[in-house]
């Protein structure tokens, strides 16, 4: 996909987008109720429309080959690119939903030694060393420093003898 | 005059005391790393320290917390210049010059901008609240909504000048963080509003973290990926190094920097007394200004060192400014503050004209002993300084996974709910997508912070004008304000259409700031 693709196919998303955004401001009321002042959906439902405005100026400028962007030829995210990104946005998410089974002291870690150890390729004994130190650090400093319980998923009980002993 | 200087002086006789004393340096020291840690800000420090202040006299308490949130604005900017994600909403202004000045291997001398920065600010805000507390807390008594609206026009009217160069683009993303904003529990209906596909995580709303970690950290990472990759494999966030002799360098250049200094700690401090404005909109406008007022205002955006002193020195400020209304009238003016007021309940102190007469120890014992958190805040922001530019020599693959668990960690930290994470990865790759095709993103996420400010705002407005926006013209500061700030929104789009018309010359077009 070129750059000039992208910038229509951005715009008209972001229009829909603004649509469904109004749509959805206009389930509470959007006009004057006396006494109360501006419905709840007003002030969100007016922005949309602005933001509508400002997606259809975006495409009008684009047809008419205005903006550098609506002329660039350029490739979008190069194949390389997207493959560097793309591995570290699906690791970013199956971490998160890795949250919910074996909790963040047992999916950080995993993150730690996919991206140093892999895709960094450091030492498997400096990976294994920051895979520790990181949880730990983590845990001293959120869950006992400041009293933040962070999801543990079913690895919960094998926590109760350190909170014995710290908290 | 006299008396302000006895009355000091017994301050400092409180908070020179050495349970005090010690106070004060765990305070800056707690407070900069609370500050500096991506997601967690001064009031979080002061929210989870409040309950070891029963452990020790009010003064010492209040001496405690103060100190957390001078350290706390300090720290902030830490993390704006070091990895470009703000640390606190006070510190988002930061992240603009900062974060290109530590991608320029000047991290160091960003950050010794933003030490000495906050100092001035915070020094000079301490005089002026040493001698004009009494008499200021009156002024900030007669603003309303109307002009609490009308200060926020003149927060987003610095926004179209903060953007690139396409205005579209910059008014789109001003109002989708409105909108986002606006998620929730209408305020005053009670209705849930916007809850997309009835997901209930969105009953509590978008906090403006959750935007600022998506944007400014996962896209922000994902946007170095890509540079990397581009560069053929760059192995550093920045390529800092410490030394005396830049040290010095750094002081000089900073010098030159005085007339803004002065600005933003003088705009801080009176945006900090109003009810309900604070630090964030301080630091804004303070940029804002700073760039308009400039001689080289392309240099904004790509590592000025005016574009850090400014917001810094105002959020310092600002958050001096905003104890004012909180001891003379009981009215909070940032939720740091708000945190304060209930310790000082709790401690059995009444907030109010009548706290200056009847705990005279206690008041000035908190002014004296904000002049020594001042002084602490910077020599300890100083002495680490070293530490933070070793960080950020780390190679690439070390740091960047550290970084993102961080933001996850970072991002859940403030309403723990798992659905917050999953909206921050959203907010981080649609970010890194719309930032590709030059859509500006800064004014998104200073919308969403003052979106819950602006709304009720215009709301109660209306309501007293039944419905008239000439309510706003009707009052004479917000008439003055709310006139400022339409002129400045028209400002370029007026040069812009004169380019067009071949008129205005290369001065015309606005430059582009190339945000963090």
């Amino acid at each position: 996909m070129t750059v000039r693709t992208a910038e229509l196919a951005m715009a008209v998303v972001m229009a829909l987008f603004s649509i469904y955004l109004m749509v959805k401001s206009a389930e509470l009321p959007i006009g004057w109720i006396s006494g109360e002042g501006p419905g709840g959906g007003a002030w969100p439902f007016w922005l949309s429309a602005v933001m509508l405005g400002a997606c259809l100026w975006i495409i009008i400028q684009w047809f008419r080959g205005k903006s550098k962007l609506a002329r660039s030829r350029e490739v979008y995210i190069e194949p390389a690119v997207a493959i560097d990104v793309g591995l570290v946005a699906a690791a970013l998410v199956i971490t998160v939903a890795l949250f919910y089974v074996i909790g963040v002291y047992g999916a950080v870690p995993l993150f730690l030694i996919f991206y140093i150890g892999f895709l960094g390729r450091h030492s498997a004994l400096f990976t294994a060393l920051v895979a520790i130190v990181v949880p730990v650090v983590t845990f001293f400093f959120f869950e006992i420093a400041l009293k933040i319980t962070l999801p543990k998923g079913y690895t919960e009980p094998l926590f109760y003898p350190l909170y014995r002993i710290f908290l | 005059m006299v008396e302000i200087f006895e009355l000091l002086m017994q301050g400092f006789s409180v908070a020179f005391a050495p349970l005090n004393l010690m106070l004060i340096v765990a305070g800056c020291t707690i407070g900069l790393f609370i500050g500096a840690m991506p997601g967690l800000g001064s009031v979080n420090g002061v929210a989870i320290l409040l309950p070891l202040t029963f452990l020790v006299p009010p003064e010492g308490a209040i001496i405690f917390l103060a100190a957390i949130y001078y350290g706390a604005m300090y720290g902030g900017a830490i993390s704006s210049i070091m990895l470009g994600i703000p640390g606190a909403s006070t510190a988002v202004a930061t992240t603009f010059d900062g974060r290109p000045l530590a991608k320029q291997g000047l991290a160091d001398k960003a950050l010794t901008a933003a030490a000495l920065g906050s100092f001035i600010g915070g020094t000079i805000s301490i005089i002026l609240f040493t001698l004009f507390a009494p008499p200021l807390a009156h002024v900030a008594l007669v603003f309303g909504a109307p002009e609490e609206f009308a200060l926020m026009m003149l927060a987003f009217s610095t926004f179209i000048g903060l953007g690139g160069d396409d205005i579209a683009k910059t008014i789109f993303s001003t109002c989708i963080g409105l909108v986002l904003a606006a998620v929730g529990l209408d305020i005053v209906s009670g209705e849930p509003r916007l809850i997309f596909g009835g997901i209930t995580g969105f009953m509590h709303g978008i906090n403006f973290l959750v935007l600022a970690i998506g944007i400014y950290g996962i896209g922000e990472m994902l946007w170095t990926i890509e540079e990397n990759r581009k560069a053929g494999g760059v192995s550093m966030l920045s390529e800092a190094t410490i030394t005396l002799k830049r040290t010095l360098q750094s002081l000089k250049e900073l010098l030159a920097t005085w007339r803004t200094l002065i600005m933003g700690s003088f705009l801080g401090y009176f945006v900090g007394i109003l009810p309900a404005a604070g630090a964030t909109p301080g630091s804004l406008m303070a940029y804002g200004v700073a760039k308009q007022l400039s001689r080289k205002p392309e240099k904004f955006g790509k590592g000025a060192l005016d574009g850090v002193v400014a917001p810094e020195s105002a959020n310092n400020a600002a958050s001096t400014g905003s104890m004012l209304p909180m001891l003379t009238l009981g009215i909070p003016g940032s939720p740091t503050t708000a945190i304060l007021l209930g310790g000082m309940v709790i401690w059995g102190l009444e907030p109010g004209p009548r706290l200056f007469v009847d705990h005279s120890n206690f008041v000035w014992g908190l002014i004296a002993s904000l002049y020594a958190a001042n002084l602490f805040a910077v020599v300890i922001n100083i002495a680490f300084i070293p530490l933070f530019i070793w960080v950020l020599k780390l190679p690439f693959t070390i740091l960047a996974p550290i970084i993102f668990v961080l933001c996850l960690v970072g991002g859940y930290a403030p309403t723990q709910d798992l659905h917050d994470v999953w909206l921050m990865l959203v907010f981080g790759f649609v970010g890194y997508l719309m930032r590709k095709l030059d859509y500006p993103l800064a004014p998104a996420v200073l919308a969403i912070v003052l979106g819950p400010l602006a709304e009720p705002a215009l709301r109660q407005s209306l309501l007293i004008g039944n419905g008239s926006f000439a309510i706003f013209f009707n009052r004479p500061y917000s008439a003055v304000i709310m006139t400022t700030a339409l002129i400045l929104i028209a400002l370029p789009i007026v040069r812009l259409v004169l380019a067009r018309l071949g008129l205005g010359g290369n001065r015309a077009r606005p430059p582009r700031s190339d945000e963090p």
